[in-house]
């Protein structure tokens, strides 16, 4: 490649800003996910309830349906024509369709379940008698959660977090129907990748290629790492 | 050693999260696109067109000659296939114009009444050609289809991909598909005829002209014959509930202009 296309500010504009918005998208969308994913999985983990069956198919049905239907599930449940919609955009001045946010509610949703069985299955893991001994102790259950459950359960929350941001990066189906691909505004790598190629634009495609192979690698890697 | 690597992953990947949350708190930093068009939203006028993704290079041309004759106006692209955009104006989504690659998705936002009649015109038209791999002299008309010893020829899958649609139907008017049928080899989209082509796994492919002059790795040997299948049109349109409907009725108009027709017709689309 030439120097001058490097040192093109236009190309440069055109090659960054995807990358600054998956990573600001993977990076919300990665904090929300897990909190929401370790709290729910905590509570969800030893409770037993009618219904938990179906709460819980519910809560994995982003891994099994495909993205794109979870995009369509999104512009109607977020679109002009529901409440929801409506409410956000009486609030927001503006429907958030189209928007990053938009995105990051998409990503979201599809990382949550990674994060929530991750958690889940670390909790699990944490002897009840361990726990039973610190309230014997005099802990809260608050002190029980951060002092003693979540040091416990470390390992597998933190593969469930990477996991979780390194899906959010990834991110393709249900983030072009939700948030659009607008350039500069709502088009991260995989939606760019896509648009790219799809025009015969071979060399921003592979570019964009090598730099979310490049984030995912190490994601990935600390996963395996901590797992070893 | 191990743990080195580990230390430069963790390292690297903080920075990264880092880098990308503070962006987020950085107030304005004015060379990010996204704060461009925040900014922009309070003095300067947005709109936002939802096109299909084959008319895109054309239209980042058209986009600067247009801005730069209208420095008020932003121009703001949301490219992809023309049922998804379909679907996310009928939910409502903040489009002011259309520009569809497949009539039957634009008409159904007619009938809604999303898009008026009145507003919208058959802008463009796009042709069918047969491709094969470059220096590849297996095939070189449509005659050969049914004589040549070939073991494949791509088109896109009828169900879901216009361009196959089209194929399908003027390969069964010419009277060859039940002959090469078993050769047929289906893609997911028009591009993936192209990849199959450009590779050489495949000795044919059809897919619309456009598509065909962004390859450098494939050759155009014949045109379709316009009269086997029906014609394929790209029509444009103002969304009813518009924000800016004067703006865009003004980018409607320019779109027409002959100097911006020009311009499509330079990426191989045909004027209507």
């Amino acid at each position: 490649m030439n120097m001058d296309l490097i040192l093109d500010k236009d190309f440069v504009d055109a090659f960054f800003s995807p990358i600054w918005i998956s990573l600001k998208v993977a990076c919300i969308a990665g904090i929300v996910v897990i909190i929401i994913g370790t709290l729910s999985g905590k509570i969800l983990a030893r409770k037993t309830f009618k219904g938990k069956v179906i709460l819980e198919t519910f809560l994995m049905l982003p891994m099994v349906l495909p993205p794109t239907v979870i995009g369509f599930f999104l512009i109607v449940i977020f679109g002009k024509n529901s409440f929801i919609g409506q409410a956000i955009e009486w609030l927001f001045k503006q429907p958030i369709i189209f928007t990053w946010w938009a995105a990051v509610i998409a990503s979201i949703i599809v990382a949550f379940p990674l994060m929530y069985q991750s958690a889940k299955s670390g909790f699990l893991g944490v002897s009840l008698d361990v726990e039973e001994a610190a309230r014997v102790d005099g802990a809260n259950e608050r002190h029980v959660f951060l002092f003693i459950s979540i040091p416990l359960a470390k390992k597998a929350l933190i593969s469930g977090s990477i996991l979780s941001i390194a899906r959010a990066l990834g991110e393709f189906g249900a983030t072009l129907m939700f948030a659009g691909n607008i350039p500069g505004v709502t088009q991260t790598i995989p939606t760019a990748i896509y648009i790219a190629i799809d025009s015969g634009h071979m060399q921003m495609a592979w570019l964009w290629v090598i730099s979310i192979v490049i984030i995912s690698f190490f994601m990935l890697y600390l996963v395996r790492h901590k797992q070893e | 050693m191990k743990k080195g690597l580990y230390i430069s992953g963790l390292l690297i990947l903080s920075i990264f999260l880092l880098a990308a949350c503070s962006s987020v708190n950085k107030a304005q930093a004015p060379d990010t696109p996204y704060q461009e068009a925040t900014q922009s939203k309070s003095n300067k006028i947005v709109l936002t067109i939802s096109a299909a993704a084959s008319l895109k290079d054309a239209l980042e041309v058209i986009q600067k000659q247009y801005e730069q004759e209208h420095p008020e106006v932003t121009l703001r692209f949301n490219f992809g296939a023309s049922g998804s955009l379909q679907q996310q104006i009928t939910q409502g989504a903040p489009v002011d114009l259309f520009f569809s690659a497949a009539e039957d998705k634009f008409d159904l936002l007619v009938v809604e009444g999303t898009i008026l009649v009145e507003d919208s015109i058959d802008l463009l038209s796009n042709e069918l050609v047969l491709i094969v791999p470059k220096k590849s002299d297996i095939i070189s008309s449509s005659t050969d289809l049914s004589t040549a010893s070939y073991d494949h020829i791509a088109i896109g899958t009828p169900e879901t991909v216009p361009a196959g649609k089209y194929a399908k139907a003027a390969l069964e008017r010419m009277g060859i598909w039940s002959i090469i049928e078993s050769k047929i080899v289906f893609a997911k989209d028009v591009r993936q005829v192209l990849s199959y082509v450009e590779t050489g796994n495949v000795e044919a492919g059809i897919v619309y002209k456009t598509d065909a002059l962004i390859s450098d790795k494939v050759e155009i040997t014949q045109a379709v014959d316009k009269s086997m299948h029906e014609p394929i049109i790209y029509p444009v349109g103002i969304v009813k509930s518009s924000k800016y409907y004067d703006q865009a009725k003004d980018f409607y108009h320019y779109l027409q202009l002959e100097n911006t027709l020009k311009v499509f017709d330079e990426y191989g689309f045909n004027i209507r």
